[in-house]
């Protein structure tokens, strides 16, 4: 069998291709090590450090008392001295309690230093909605961290880009903040989700922080998005080519940097863009892609912007309640539909 | 103690027992046979509270409607106790309209204002609000004091620490419950803790405290009792600590893969049947009556739980309201 057969053959979960990136870079480097809460014997409560206990023991991955300001602070330690901490909140709606340490220790450190201090470490957590565990754990808030100066976020879709942009993570001189959302991780007792298994790889490799991908190619209109819209935009483009809209969707893949030459040249080439964000609305994202576009030429859209967001509720409990505030596929093929008038 | 009270503490502890259990069996329709969170009727992470009842029956005694109570992300046995509307609270976990907040809170979010209660599910973060409302008391120099309940995991959280410096600071008629169930999701306190004794914690901020090691009901009773009277005393905060136990998982679907050598004995420690036997002992309970508590609660709960199965689910556009007052 050829590699690329094997390649092919090999299916993985988006969990398990990220505890791979994490276990290959372990073995490479001694520096890198694991800690947060619940990432030991239990495995990480998403399944993102399952099996790495076995393989590296207790010192290199370490559960945490529920100590966010004092672990992530540690991390932070750490990374100064020159190793290469993986630090892990579960939620992402957790990061309240010890933001501090975030924007104005871990991402300002190195300018503030005038570039003589590095802290090269990976924040992952978990992000979004979609069942019913209310607004304390469903959101995504990576414009919050994006919107703050000096971390990288990284917001992979699928199980291959999620392996390589970890690898690609840790090596970072930078601190980079890792989402992964819920549904794309593939998990045994979320519902499941086709692309949340797919190929990857066995060996190392690297996907650059900072390169959106062509995650479909269309004329019509550019669906610019990430991580678990980036599935339900594929769905609603498949099923509108069936009559002949032909849509493009770009997966950012990371916030910081942001591929605005991606996002400029898709949208050249359709004219119409649609952000989906599974974020609030406003102040984020689907206005950072807008202000960008007009920046260049507002002349390149034949029509006007249209996003699907989170309309700046927090996320409700209920199921038609949620329903209504998430970025669903019924949201994003009528605003499709409304954006090239069909 | 006198038989009335023991009793009322046994009713207390068996109804939320039935009710948990009931939660329980509900949850579980239509996450079978493959379990999926977001499934059924109840979707979301579910959080029960087997074990811990004597901690809410012995608390919540001491308390009325007009004191207030911070809970945890795992609330139900301290809002029941606290007297929270079955109903209401079982719709609102049920995400309907006619629940607690109107299906835009669920399990973890539960606010009952007219008996001061709410809850969070971020870790140690309703302690600092429990001072809030016990400041508003002491200012207004009512007798009302507050309460909150937070995990063995918590007391390593910022928010404990501020809390119980400003408590003792501010001398606050606030009581602070830590529920020792060994247990932080996975991670045990041995692993967890450096000093384990919450107490001892209290004390250094100069709260006074007390250990309840037992997971007894009239024991939580006692000591919430001294608690309490300090506090509508004016004499400021205190801390109880209850070495109790979680029965089940961390969150329903928690294969507890971390703890297999530990569960065997849980079963000879669960509270309730060691509170019934006492009582049955020493006369202050027979078997049918008994039989009649639990049945009793048991018919509240189901009637709680059809009515929030035949409460409508609200409609989409509600989940923009409510954003400002
Ligand atoms: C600030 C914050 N960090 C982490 C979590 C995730 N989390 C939820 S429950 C829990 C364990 C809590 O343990 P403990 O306080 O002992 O309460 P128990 O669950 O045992 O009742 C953790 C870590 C959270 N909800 N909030």
């Amino acid at each position: 069998m050829t590699t690329a057969e094997r390649t092919r053959e090999r299916r993985l979960t988006t969990a398990r291709a990220m505890v791979e990136g994490i276990a290959q870079e372990m073995r490479r480097n001694e520096e890198v090590f694991v800690m947060g809460e619940d990432v030991g014997a239990y495995g990480g409560i998403f399944g993102t450090t399952t099996g790495l206990l076995d393989e590296f023991g207790p010192e290199r991955v370490m559960d945490t008392p529920i100590s966010e300001t004092g672990f992530i602070g540690a991390g932070i330690g750490a990374a100064i001295e020159g190793m290469r901490p993986i630090v892990e909140l579960m939620f992402v709606d957790f990061f309240g309690v010890c933001m501090d340490q975030i924007y104005n220790h871990m991402a300002k450190i190195h300018y503030e230093s005038g570039g003589n201090v590095r802290v090269p470490m990976v924040l992952m957590t978990s992000v979004g909605g979609g069942y019913s565990d209310g607004a304390q754990h469903s959101q995504c808030l990576w414009a919050t961290f994006a919107h703050l100066p000096g971390m990288k976020i990284v917001v992979p879709s699928n199980p291959r880009d999620a392996k390589g942009l970890m690898i690609s993570a840790i090596r970072d001189d930078n601190p980079v903040v890792y989402m992964t959302h819920k549904g794309i991780m593939g998990l045994a007792w979320m519902a499941k989700n086709a692309r949340s298994v797919g190929p990857v790889p066995e060996e190392e490799y690297e996907v650059p922080i900072g390169k959106a991908s062509v995650a479909r190619e269309g004329t019509d209109a550019t669906v610019v998005t990430l991580s678990l819209s980036v599935h339900h935009a594929l769905d609603v483009a498949e099923r509108l080519s069936g009559e002949g809209i032909e849509l493009e969707v770009l997966d950012l893949r990371s916030l910081v940097p942001l591929d605005r030459e991606a996002i400029l040249e898709s949208v050249g080439k359709t004219g119409r863009v649609l952000v989906v964000d599974e974020d609030y609305r406003s102040f984020g994202l689907s206005g950072e892609i807008a202000a960008t576009i007009v920046e260049e030429d507002p002349a390149m859209l034949k029509a006007p912007l249209a996003r699907v967001a989170v309309p700046d509720v927090p996320i409700p409990y209920a199921r038609p309640l949620e329903r209504a505030v998430l970025p669903t596929p019924e949201r994003i093929e009528e605003a499709a539909r409304g954006l090239v008038g069909a | 103690m006198d038989a009335s009270t023991r009793l009322s503490l046994y009713r207390t502890m068996v109804r939320i027992r039935a009710f948990e259990e009931a939660i329980r069996r509900e949850y579980y329709v239509g996450k079978q046979p493959v379990f999926d969170i977001g499934a059924g009727p109840v979707p979301g992470e579910m959080h029960l509270s087997a074990g811990q009842e004597p901690v809410a029956a012995g608390l919540c005694a001491h308390l009325g409607p007009d004191d207030a109570l911070t809970g945890p992300h795992r609330p139900h046995h301290i809002a029941l106790a606290h007297g929270v509307d079955m109903k209401r609270m079982t719709a609102e976990i049920f995400g309907r309209e006619s629940g607690l907040c109107h299906g835009k809170g669920g399990h973890m979010h539960l606010f009952a204002p007219e008996v001061h209660f709410g809850c969070s599910g971020i870790i140690a973060e309703g302690m600092p609000t429990a001072c809030g409302q016990a400041l508003a008391f002491k200012k207004r120099g009512t007798d009302q004091v507050a309460a909150a309940v937070v995990g063995e995991g918590a007391v390593n959280q910022g928010g404990f620490h501020e809390s119980l410096n400003l408590a003792a600071l501010w001398k606050l008629p606030v009581i602070f419950v830590v529920e020792d169930n060994d247990w932080g999701i996975s991670v045990p306190r041995s692993a967890s803790t450096s000093n384990f004794s919450a107490t001892d914690r209290g004390r250094a901020y100069g709260i006074p405290g007390e250990r309840v090691e037992d997971n007894s009901v009239e024991g939580v009773y006692e000591a919430c009792g001294r608690a309490v009277q300090r506090a509508r005393r004016g004499e400021g905060p205190s801390l109880v600590e209850v070495h109790t136990l979680r029965l089940w998982g961390h969150f329903e679907g928690d294969a507890q893969g971390y703890r297999q050598s530990e569960l065997e004995d849980v079963p000879g420690r669960d509270p309730i049947p060691t509170y019934r036997r006492t009582l049955i002992e020493e006369g202050v309970l027979d078997e049918e009556e008994a039989q009649r508590i639990r049945a009793e609660a048991e018919e509240e709960v189901e009637a709680a739980i059809r009515f929030a199965k035949e409460s409508p689910e609200p409609a989409p556009d509600e989940a923009l309201e409510h954003v400002f007052a």
